[in-house]
């Protein structure tokens, strides 16, 4: 399968500091690519020359085939962005922008401007300023306006900032949505990794500039879901025999009742036969699932995190 | 027509000026400045004939010629300001003894008055109200980010702009023309359209005054000569304006470095005889209207076509330089 959107070692030197270091990216179609990094990481920079506003200063970026450096007409036909914040006409209404920026688009008409209208749900307040709009109806307007030209790939850079939980989670299931109906595909930029979790297939973790590690977030949590918590009735008097075992690294007592376990966690259940054999009465026996936050901390040195 | 066209594009521009409410203020602004300057004419023309008993042009034009021989005559006038008056006594004399009144009272008058007076500042003035912010408005807003993330490339983009510039300009003048007319012809009448108006009168700083090539225009003409110089200039500091709002991304900023182009200009003509390389500079040359009606340009060497050439020079430059800036210049 064609990627939609190639990273090609792209780098930005601004005077002598490296602010992009040889970055290399393929994101392919319906898929959802998080990019995640501390704020400062370079995420926003990333972006910026994905769409031209900045020019890299080595390295390309293709969209479907079409260099943004060569062909940025062919190439910016095929995306759509928020860069930052859904910067729109404070003083025109939602659909006076939303006609405005049709017309710098070849073939969208009044009705796809109603489509997209209607598919962020702001028919209500469309005739509105968008001076009058709550972020969350600026950050929908802004995906109605990046969505205008059918695109095949849809960049949302930090699309939760100032949502509520409940304006998150909406997002979240319009992303979810729109990918399964039409197939594009979508990289959004976050600082918090909770949000990218649930809704990334794949991430990449950005920081200092680097990509410092890509992968589905499936495996990545496999990765880190490394330790077992095992709940007993008495943790001082099991912990010897737990110790006993032999495909542990490590075993320590939390309190009177659990004892924490660093293993293979495809193991489990032979330590659950090992115990029963010798008479332990286990209560629980609990993988505990990391979130993607203590990798995050670990790969890009734990500063400047949500 | 497909889009994006650049009909499409300066349709854009112009609908955010005209929800900006911008023309608005222009025009309200100069209603109040044109009502102030025909109330003011016609303070003048009531204490003329309380004065003079008569409103006879001619009693009038004889006692002004008269009123600056004294002033000639006293001896703490300037060199150069004694070149002017000179100059003048000759034209009124040339009108006078053509029998042409060139303050023909009625509305057209008023206008080629106030389009002589307003191309230096006021009409300028309003033209950076109109356009200062059509880039860096962008820039402010973070709008830019999407307006250039767009398959349009950039140039196309500036172009739209600068002849959304060359539009507003165009309106402008004419916006200027239609409230100076109907406001003065209230009081002053509005008829006037075909009184004769010399023009061709020839004056240079060093000294020369001549009549050899003057001849008689309808006002109409020469309204309309005199609004297409009015036109030049206007667009000339909508052109530069356009590249300082590329330049400097801060609204406000750019209108000062604006308002500090066209108030230098006047102020380095009045000192500017001792500097002669001065008359390069493009806010020197502002003063079309002064060729138009035969007084001495500030500085010797400046003729119509001098100043033309300059303005349309250094308009070029930086237009130019506003593409090379707009197209090539990262985006944050």
């Amino acid at each position: 399968m064609e990627p939609t959107l190639k990273l090609h070692q792209l780098t930005k030197v601004i005077g002598k500091k490296t602010i992009i270091d040889n970055i290399s990216l393929d994101v392919y179609p319906g898929e959802v690519f998080g990019f995640l990094g501390p704020n400062g990481a370079g995420k926003t920079t990333t972006i910026r020359m994905i769409v031209g506003l900045i020019k890299p200063t080595k390295g390309n970026v293709s969209i479907c085939g079409y260099r943004v450096d060569k062909q940025f007409v062919q190439a910016m036909n095929q995306i759509g962005a928020i860069v930052e914040n859904p910067e729109l006409y404070k003083f025109l209404s939602g659909r006076e922008n939303l006609e405005a920026f049709a017309r710098m688009l070849p073939g969208v008409d009044d009705k796809r401007i109603q489509e997209v209208i209607d598919l962020v749900d702001l028919t209500a307040r469309i005739d509105d300023k968008v001076k009058t709009y709550s972020l969350g109806m600026r950050q929908r307007l802004g995906i109605a306006q990046a969505l205008l030209n059918n695109p095949r790939v849809l960049i949302l850079d930090e699309p939760t900032n100032g949502l509520d939980p409940m304006g998150i989670r909406d997002l979240r299931l319009f992303i979810r949505r729109l990918v399964e109906e039409t197939g594009l595909s979508v990289l959004v930029s976050s600082h918090i990794l909770a949000e990218i979790e649930l809704l990334a297939d794949r991430v990449a973790i950005m920081s200092r500039g680097k990509i410092v590690k890509v992968g589905t977030v499936h495996a990545l949590i496999e990765e880190l879901a490394s330790t077992v918590d095992l709940h007993v009735t008495n943790s001082f008097e099991v912990l010897p025999i737990v110790q006993g075992y032999e495909g542990i690294d490590q075993a320590d007592v939390v309190d009177e009742r659990t004892i924490r376990i660093s293993m293979n966690v495809e193991e489990t259940a032979k330590l659950n036969r090992y115990l029963m054999e010798r008479d332990v009465e286990v209560f629980g026996l609990e993988r505990r699932v990391q979130t993607l936050e203590d990798l995050f901390i670990t790969l890009t040195g734990g500063d400047h995190i949500a | 027509m497909p889009n994006p066209s650049m009909l499409g594009l300066i349709r854009n521009e112009v609908l955010k000026i005209h929800r900006k409410r911008r023309l608005m203020v222009v025009s309200i602004i100069l209603i109040v400045l044109v009502s102030m300057f025909t109330y003011a004419n016609y303070r003048q023309i009531e204490k003329q004939r309380e004065e003079q008993g008569t409103i006879d042009w001619r009693v009038d034009l004889q006692q002004e010629i008269i009123d600056t021989q004294n002033r000639l005559a006293s001896a703490n006038v300037q060199d150069e300001f004694r070149q002017i008056l000179e100059f003048q006594v000759q034209q009124n004399q040339y009108y006078l003894d053509n029998d042409i009144n060139p303050n023909y009272p009625g509305a057209p008058t008023f206008m080629r008055v106030f389009f002589s007076q307003g191309t230096t500042l006021v009409l300028p003035l309003f033209i950076i109200v109109l356009m200062a912010d059509i880039v860096s408005g962008e820039h402010n807003d973070g709008t830019i980010k999407t307006l250039l993330s767009r398959p349009v490339r950039r140039y196309k983009i500036l172009l739209a702009k600068w002849l959304t510039t060359l539009l507003y300009t165009s309106i402008l003048i004419f916006v200027t023309a239609v409230v100076s007319y109907a406001i003065s012809g209230i009081v002053l009448g509005w008829d006037g359209w075909n009184a004769p108006i010399l023009t061709g009168f020839q004056a240079s700083p060093t000294g020369t005054f001549s009549t050899d090539f003057v001849h008689t225009l309808p006002m109409w003409e020469y309204l309309l000569m005199s609004m297409g110089l009015s036109w030049l200039v206007v667009a000339a500091v909508g052109t530069i304006s356009l590249m300082i709002s590329v330049l400097v991304k801060n609204t406000a900023t750019g209108i000062g470095i604006m308002m500090a182009v066209l108030i230098s200009g006047p102020l380095l003509t009045s000192l500017g005889s001792n500097w002669d390389s001065s008359k390069y500079l493009v806010n020197v040359n502002f003063g079309l209207h002064t060729y138009l009606e035969g007084q001495a340009p500030p500085i010797d060497g400046m003729t119509l076509p001098f100043s033309l050439l300059v303005i349309l020079i250094w308009s070029m430059v930086a237009l130019a330089y506003a593409f090379y800036h707009f197209t090539q210049k990262d985006v944050y």
